[in-house]
């Protein structure tokens, strides 16, 4: 990057504790265009933007992952260590490092603090939050912890922007001695550490009312052990409500404006080979995926301001006996919970958790959760053999139905996290120790950032991986064409693989329409749906009417065993290649995803096998 | 007296912390959150459903989350 001096890389770098206000500066100083990939070889997010100094240059500036200590204990504060030392092969050291202080939690930021100045590097202090340090009844004297630590100290709000441009002038100082050798300081133990800690913030603390902080009262409501989970559980029900009901008038936009493309494209363009590939292969298979983007952006709503807010850590908190029970913790839950909606923003969010065979139980078991592409799936088979009937006030059987398959797939999940921990990813039972943050109003701007960022991670991966994969499928059901009088199904690729799968899913009930809809329906669950549309030739121009059509031939040709064999295939079935292409990289490496794939699907094979014979045992 | 056993929202001083009972990783944790010998600790939630787990704690300005098993390998001693 450097073209002038080889020596600088012209890098500035934020370093601090976890629930520094780190990142929340670092929008402030940087605004919305940032750029967030990995760390090379580690699923890290590495988030870099723009810093304008005053002398009119800029410079790189990175948010390191928060950190307590240099001695490493999960893979965020390795990446720390190793960065900050220079010792990250393929990133080099930042030139200048500006440590980011809790101004109402000096006492224990100052620990890992002059672990950072022992370095000895250009480093300035942004004594971020004292807004919320006043808040707790605290006046603070940054000359005197200047005077202390021996660096620049600048008082900052950064939702506020105070103090911004005073902290932008002392990099620019330091950068312009960023040459300069480093002056390492006196090794110091943990012990002296702390010590020298508490008689610093002592130094810089003129005053501290015996004020309670705002932290007690409302954790006595949300933390305690009786109102604190019916808090959660009613969040989440109105969570639950808003992804299902609000997201819908914006995919069904989504899916109209992906349908007036692809209208716009067949009047426009010539019958052709062509043609097909961009409307039944791009925009029918991007489309798919892309209609859940209204979802996703709702879910990373409310988690945003769960965790700009403070509360995830309290519902980890509430949660954590219960994961504790399946080897997990409480940590574990968001990503679970994020997997009903779809399990890729769900694997995703497993980056929150340290462990790493926690983590990676997590992902292996997120698609268990049931995630709403299996809902047209559900819906469509339950409607055609489930009779609509009343089985008491108020409870439906159709309904009871569906309830029972959400369930069904939520103890197989934990039933198989219990396994899993035991098993591949075994290792100590998993702890929980995390720090609770302060409460905090989140701000407008950082969700707006956060919710983009989400988004367009999203979007990228579906215009990439799921991409490719979606065009290949697509060939495999094209070619080669069909004879006249043939189904093009029969006579493609993937009708050959559905005969060959046929004699495999017979025993389990399946009949030769369902083997065959199962094969597109790798690309996204519900694509069975209109598979079987194709396969029974109906002739329909939207899913709606094609699951309607649908649903009368299943009535009459499916016997229930087989419905039943079908359902219980789809509570367990990895049918989304999207979700495997996250969990590959998130594991980096195929190892896991392939797991994935068998330990599922052969747990499919045997549910639905043990519901088909159990139904013709019960003769139903 | 451990942690675990010891009063609601009284000041406590850790005398001991079996770091063997501990992961490495826990225990790194712990002594970066400030929970080590010497510090004052107060327990202020428990856990839901009677099983009191986990617990958090407040050290100076912070609170902390933890399991029964880490409260159980801290000896404390009222202040």
């Amino acid at each position: 990057m450097s073209r002038d001096d080889p020596v600088r890389h012209h890098k500035v770098a934020l370093v601090g504790n976890p629930n520094s206000g780190k990142s929340a500066l670092f929008n402030a100083l940087t605004g919305a265009r940032q750029k967030i990939a990995n760390y090379p070889g580690v699923t890290v997010e590495r988030k870099a933007g723009r810093l304008a100094l005053p002398n009119g240059e800029s410079r790189e500036l990175i948010d390191l992952p928060g950190a307590y200590s240099f001695d490493a204990a999960s893979p965020d504060e390795e990446v720390t260590r190793k960065l900050v030392h220079g010792e990250f092969e393929g990133e080099a050291a930042p030139d200048v490092l500006v440590l980011v202080l809790d101004a109402a939690n000096l006492e224990q930021h100052l620990v890992f603090a002059q672990e950072v100045l022992e370095l000895g590097r250009p480093t300035v202090v942004a004594l971020n939050m004292v807004d919320l340090a006043e808040r707790d009844g605290l006046t603070l004297d940054p000359a005197a912890l200047s005077e202390a630590l021996g660096v620049p100290v600048i008082p900052t709000v950064a939702v506020r922007r105070k103090g911004l441009p005073e902290l932008a002038q002392v990099i620019a100082e330091a950068d312009a001695h960023a040459d300069e050798d480093a002056h390492k300081r006196w090794h110091l133990t943990l012990p002296e550490r702390r010590l020298a800690a508490k008689h610093m913030a002592k130094g810089a603390i003129l005053s501290k009312s015996t004020r309670h902080t705002i932290e007690n009262g409302i954790d006595r409501v949300l933390l305690n052990p009786w109102i604190g989970p019916v808090i959660l559980f009613g969040l989440l029900f109105v969570i639950f409500q808003a992804v299902f009901a609000w997201a819908t008038p914006f995919a069904d936009a989504l899916e109209g404006g992906v349908g007036a493309v692809s209208a716009l494209v067949t009047d426009t363009m010539p019958e052709s080979f062509v043609r097909d590939f961009l409307t039944e292969g791009v925009l029918a298979g991007v489309g798919s995926v892309v209609v859940f983007l209204p979802q996703i952006v709702i879910l990373f709503f409310f988690i945003l301001v769960m965790e700009a807010s403070g509360y995830m850590a309290r519902a980890a908190f509430l949660m954590d006996r219960l994961m504790a029970g399946v080897g997990l913790s409480g940590k574990s839950f968001i990503p679970l919970l994020s997997s009903f909606a779809c399990a890729i923003p769900g694997i995703m969010a497993t980056r929150s958790i340290p462990d790493a065979k926690d983590r990676l139980t997590t992902i292996l078991i997120a698609p268990l959760m049931t995630c709403s592409a299996r809902l047209p799936v559900y819906a469509v088979i339950i409607a055609a053999v489930i009779p609509s009937t009343s089985i008491g006030p108020g409870i439906g059987l159709q309904g009871l139905v569906l309830f029972a398959l959400y369930v069904a797939g939520i103890v197989g999940a934990m039933a198989a996290a219990l396994v899993l921990r035991r098993t591949v990813a075994k290792g100590a039972a998993s702890g929980f120790i995390m720090e609770m943050p302060r409460y905090q109003l989140p701000r407008i701007k950082d969700l707006a950032i956060g919710l983009w960022q989400r988004a367009w991670v999203f979007l990228r991966r579906a215009g990439t991986i799921i991409f490719v994969v979606t065009i290949a499928l697509w060939l495999m059901l094209s070619f080669p064409k069909a004879e006249p009088g043939e189904s093009q199904m029969d006579a493609s690729v993937a009708g050959m693989v559905a005969d060959g799968l046929h004699p495999i899913l017979e025993p389990i009930g399946f009949n030769r329409e369902m083997s065959l809809a199962l094969v597109p329906a790798m690309a996204a669950r519900e694509v069975a749906v209109s598979a079987l549309a194709t396969t029974y030739a109906v002739d329909a121009a939207d899913e709606e009417v094609a699951a309607e059509g649908v649903t009368d031939k299943i009535a009459a040709l499916w016997s229930l065993p087989t419905a039943l064999a079908f359902l219980a295939w789809f509570v367990f079935a990895p049918q989304c290649i999207s979700t495997i292409a996250v969990a590959r990289r998130e594991t980096n490496g195929w190892k896991w995803p392939v797991f994935m794939l068998v330990y599922l699907f052969a747990l499919a094979y045997v549910f639905a096998g043990l519901t088909y014979w159990g139904a013709v045992a019960l003769g139903l | 007296m451990t942690l675990d056993a010891f009063d609601h929202e009284k000041s406590a001083r850790i005398t001991a912390v079996d770091w063997a009972a501990l992961a490495e990783d826990e225990g790194k944790r712990l002594k970066a959150l400030g929970v080590d010998e010497g510090a004052e600790v107060s327990v202020i939630h428990r856990g839901v459903f009677g099983t009191r787990d986990p617990l958090a704690i407040r050290i100076g300005r912070m609170t902390i989350a933890l399991r029964r098993a880490h409260a159980l390998a801290i000896e404390v001693e009222p202040v």
